[in-house]
């Protein structure tokens, strides 16, 4: 097998290496923003599927559970049945809306803070400056031979990655089945192979794309930053050296002797070494800028030992750099959020959020589906008289078992029964048992007197015998001789 | 082409050479990791093509190592499924089908196995729903009987078919052609038609109904019941009602008398498991017409039938 590093074109090799990346431990209170939602959303990811929720005897008490195998979707006091998909679709869209409206206000921020790529990358360097040290000494081992010290920090670090990416994985089965169940019944290898399987997927997902890839994911392979870009404007907030303080840079020793002919940044490259996607934000704006901030951490503390202004490095949009850069002062942060287009994302984002919890609250939870059979369209029954047939699907979404009225209205003398009646037993209108959150399916058979039109619109109601007698409805329509097309 | 390229001051790259109208294409190195992730899909299409049938071959293709087929893994999933189904199955096969209906779960997995059992074997004659086709088959979702309603005759019927020549069992009777055979001429024929459809309230009784009713009472009544009602031990129809599978009219009436069809429907027991039968019987009784079982425990229905048929 070749050799990437052989395969080489008229300028160098056509396959890049990965650069090493090494992150230098920061403070600051960027850092410690980025400490507290690695915290807040591990601790969502972690302990949600855990929460206990009491719906009753009819129902999974799990607050947050995605129930695949009964087709359920639950959240605290919400249910959610598939033909309700759409909740999830606007959930979806409120999610897709909520990012534009993110990146417009703020940039890269959920690339920054809050996607799990950069949360469990940021995790693992963590690890990787616990077990290595800190960056000089990771270069260090890094690039060393591989004595007995170096294996045993990598067999250590390694089996703490397994450990983290094994504990992400299995926390995510926990949303798919009832958590304290699916943990006694994983541990004694008796789960579904489903259950086995996604834990060992993600675990390796989790283990190579944190452990190893991390900035390769963003740089290579999503399609995030890509859309980001195009979605920026001169007034989007972006991490930016303002290299017309900074430039030209000089240590602090020859700005002394030189007074006036170097700017603020003195060269120590501290914001490379923090960066954890090891790019020098000096270059300017970047694809592999993820804006997390902490480079502005590293050059404020800087800024700070050598008696100078914070600020060199900053969150910053394309307008207020062209306006520091004349000379002038750049409107306060704030006045760059509200704008028509940020104001525009979040009246939209409200107003799907506010349109579904309208609709959540309006919602019956008792449903009347109906069809006519076709075959055959009518009957012809003996003494005259014509039957048609209906498959009727009645949905309990409550989580109580119901008791239901069938009519019928606009088809005089019409008499009806469900299968395991009779004519003989069939009334204008019948009472039947629903089982609590389910579909009861029942074959409607219809009678009426032959004269009459050949086609023939009439109601069919369905309507609860309890506390809340809202029901459902549907008009459709009765067929007599004379009908076949 | 190559003449084109250079190093792009900006990036440091080298650019591809091509170039659109001032816009050039960098040549920006692949990450290394990208490769090796090629020779693992060489190394994953090598193992796969060792596993499982992968070359054509002028008779087939190679078979691979693991001997996977896909008609293997349909029959391990029909087995699969038939074991799964297996309790049910026997259940219904274990239950007298007189008391399906009291045990409604079985019942209701009867139904759904006589409804996929009906798309394979009946629906060529008797539709889709079971409405039949007019003229030729008659409709099992109505209230009208041949041979009876019921589950258990409704099975029997299923089992010993109608009219099998070969079979002893089968419901079998033969309404002569009166008018073909001369039995009766054409007057007389018409006669009867206007008493038949004088019973069935299509006609006003008239003189030529009058004589119509003396010809029923000699030539039908035997088979077809003195006021019409039908015989269900011959699989007589009835004439009173609104239901005509041949037709009500006076020219269709004329024509089943001349020369009746007499409809056959092959026996199903030697082709089709009892268990099947049984579901497929609850299907029917199912479609709308099913009717309670009479009370007196009659004795095998073919044998009655045939002695009130005269057939030798």
């Amino acid at each position: 097998m070749v050799s990437p590093d052989d395969l080489t074109g008229e300028h160098g090799s056509l396959y890049a290496a990965r650069k090493g990346v090494y992150p230098k431990k920061v403070d600051g209170p960027f850092r410690r923003f980025k400490w507290a939602i690695m915290a807040v959303t591990l601790a969502i990811y972690y302990a949600t599927p855990w929460i206990r929720w009491d719906r009753g005897p009819h129902a999974p008490d799990q607050a947050v559970l995605v129930d695949l195998a009964n087709r359920r979707f639950y959240m605290f006091q919400i249910e959610i049945w598939p033909h309700e998909f759409y909740y999830v679709a606007g959930l979806l869209i409120m999610a897709g809306i909520g990012l534009f409206l993110v990146t417009s206000a703020v940039g890269r921020a959920w690339c920054g803070y809050a996607c799990p790529q950069t949360v469990w990358t940021d995790l693992f360097q963590h690890v990787d400056r616990l077990i290595d040290g800190d960056r000089n000494a990771q270069i260090r081992l890094a690039n060393g031979p591989w004595t007995a010290e170096k294996i045993a920090k990598r067999t250590l670090k390694f089996a703490i990655y397994l450990t983290v990416a094994f504990w992400t994985g299995g926390a995510w089965i926990m949303y798919f089945a009832d958590a304290p169940t699916l943990t006694r019944d994983f541990w004694a290898g008796q789960a579904a192979p489903v259950a086995y399987v996604t834990v060992a997927v993600l675990t390796a997902t989790t283990f190579v794309l944190g452990g190893f890839l991390r900035e390769q994911v963003c740089i290579y392979m999503c399609p995030w930053p890509r859309i980001q870009t195009a979605m920026m404007d001169e007034k989007s907030l972006l991490v930016t050296y303002k290299d017309w303080r900074g430039e030209p840079r000089g240590s602090v020793k020859k700005a002394e002797k030189n007074p006036g002919a170097f700017g603020d940044c003195v060269d120590c490259n501290q914001c490379v070494a923090v960066c954890p996607t090891g790019i020098d934000i000096r270059e300017g704006p970047q694809i592999g800028c993820i804006t997390c901030a902490l480079c502005i951490d590293a050059c404020d503390s800087v800024m700070a030992q050598v008696g100078r202004p914070r600020g060199l490095i900053d969150y910053c949009t394309l307008d207020d750099a062209a306006t520091e850069m004349a000379g002038g002062v750049a409107p306060p942060i704030r006045k760059t959020l509200f704008r028509p287009r940020t104001l525009f994302y979040f009246g939209l984002w409200g107003a799907i959020g506010l349109a579904m919890l309208f609709t959540l609250g309006q919602r019956t939870r008792l449903d009347l589906a109906v069809q006519h059979e076709r075959s055959p369209l009518y009957v012809q029954l003996s003494d005259g008289a014509i039957r048609n047939n209906y498959t009727l699907k009645l949905r309990n979404m409550e989580l109580r078992p119901r008791r239901v009225e069938i009519s019928v209205s606009g088809l005089p003398e019409a008499r009806l029964w469900i299968d395991g009646g009779s004519r003989e037993t069939a009334r204008q209108s019948l009472h039947m048992p629903l089982a609590p959150d389910s579909v009861t399916s029942a074959r409607l058979f219809v009678v009426a007197p032959g004269a009459g039109p050949a086609r023939q619109d009439f109601t069919i109601a369905v309507r609860a015998l309890d506390d809340d007698p809202r029901g459902d409805r549907e008009t459709i329509q009765f067929d007599r001789p004379g009908t076949e097309p | 082409m190559a003449d084109h390229k250079r190093i792009d001051e900006v990036t440091g790259t080298s650019t591809s050479g091509h170039e659109w109208d001032g816009i050039e294409e960098l040549d920006t190195p692949m990450p290394r990791w990208w490769l090796w992730s090629l020779y693992a899909t060489i190394v994953w299409g090598i193992a796969y093509v060792i596993l499982y049938p992968a070359w054509p071959m002028v008779h087939g293709a190679t078979e691979g190592v693991l001997g996977w087929t896909s008609r293997g893994q349909l029959e391990a999933e029909m087995r699969a499924d038939a074991a799964r189904r297996a309790p049910v199955m026997n259940a219904i096969a274990a239950t007298p089908i007189a008391d399906l209906p009291a045990k409604p779960e079985l019942m209701q997995a009867a139904v759904q196995g006589g409804a996929a059992a009906f798309r394979v074997h009946c629906v060529q004659c008797h539709g889709a729903g079971g409405a039949g086709v007019k003229t030729l088959y008659p409709s099992l979702t109505d209230d009208d009987w041949l041979w009876g309603g019921d589950l258990s005759t409704i099975e029997y019927t299923i089992a010993h078919g109608i009219r099998n020549p070969d079979h002893d069992a089968t419901r079998t009777s033969l309404m002569p052609a009166f008018g073909r055979d001369g039995i009766l001429d054409a007057g007389q024929i018409a006669d009867v038609v206007s008493h038949v459809r004088v019973i069935s309230r299509q006609e006003r009784p008239s003189a030529s109904s009058a004589r119509g009713a003396t010809l029923f009472e000699a030539n039908c009544a035997v088979c077809h019941g003195a006021n019409g009602e039908g015989g269900r031990t011959v699989g007589a129809p009835k004439l009173t009602d609104a239901i005509w599978l041949y037709g009500g009219d006076r020219a269709s009436i004329a024509v089943t008398v001349t020369q009746p069809r007499n409809g056959v429907m092959p026996r199903w027991n030697g082709r089709l498991d009892p268990a099947t039968i049984k579901m497929l019987a609850a299907y029917v009784y199912s479609l709308g017409g099913g009717e309670k079982a009479p009370a007196p425990a009659a004795e095998g229905p073919g044998t009655e039938g045939r002695g009130a048929d005269g057939q030798p």
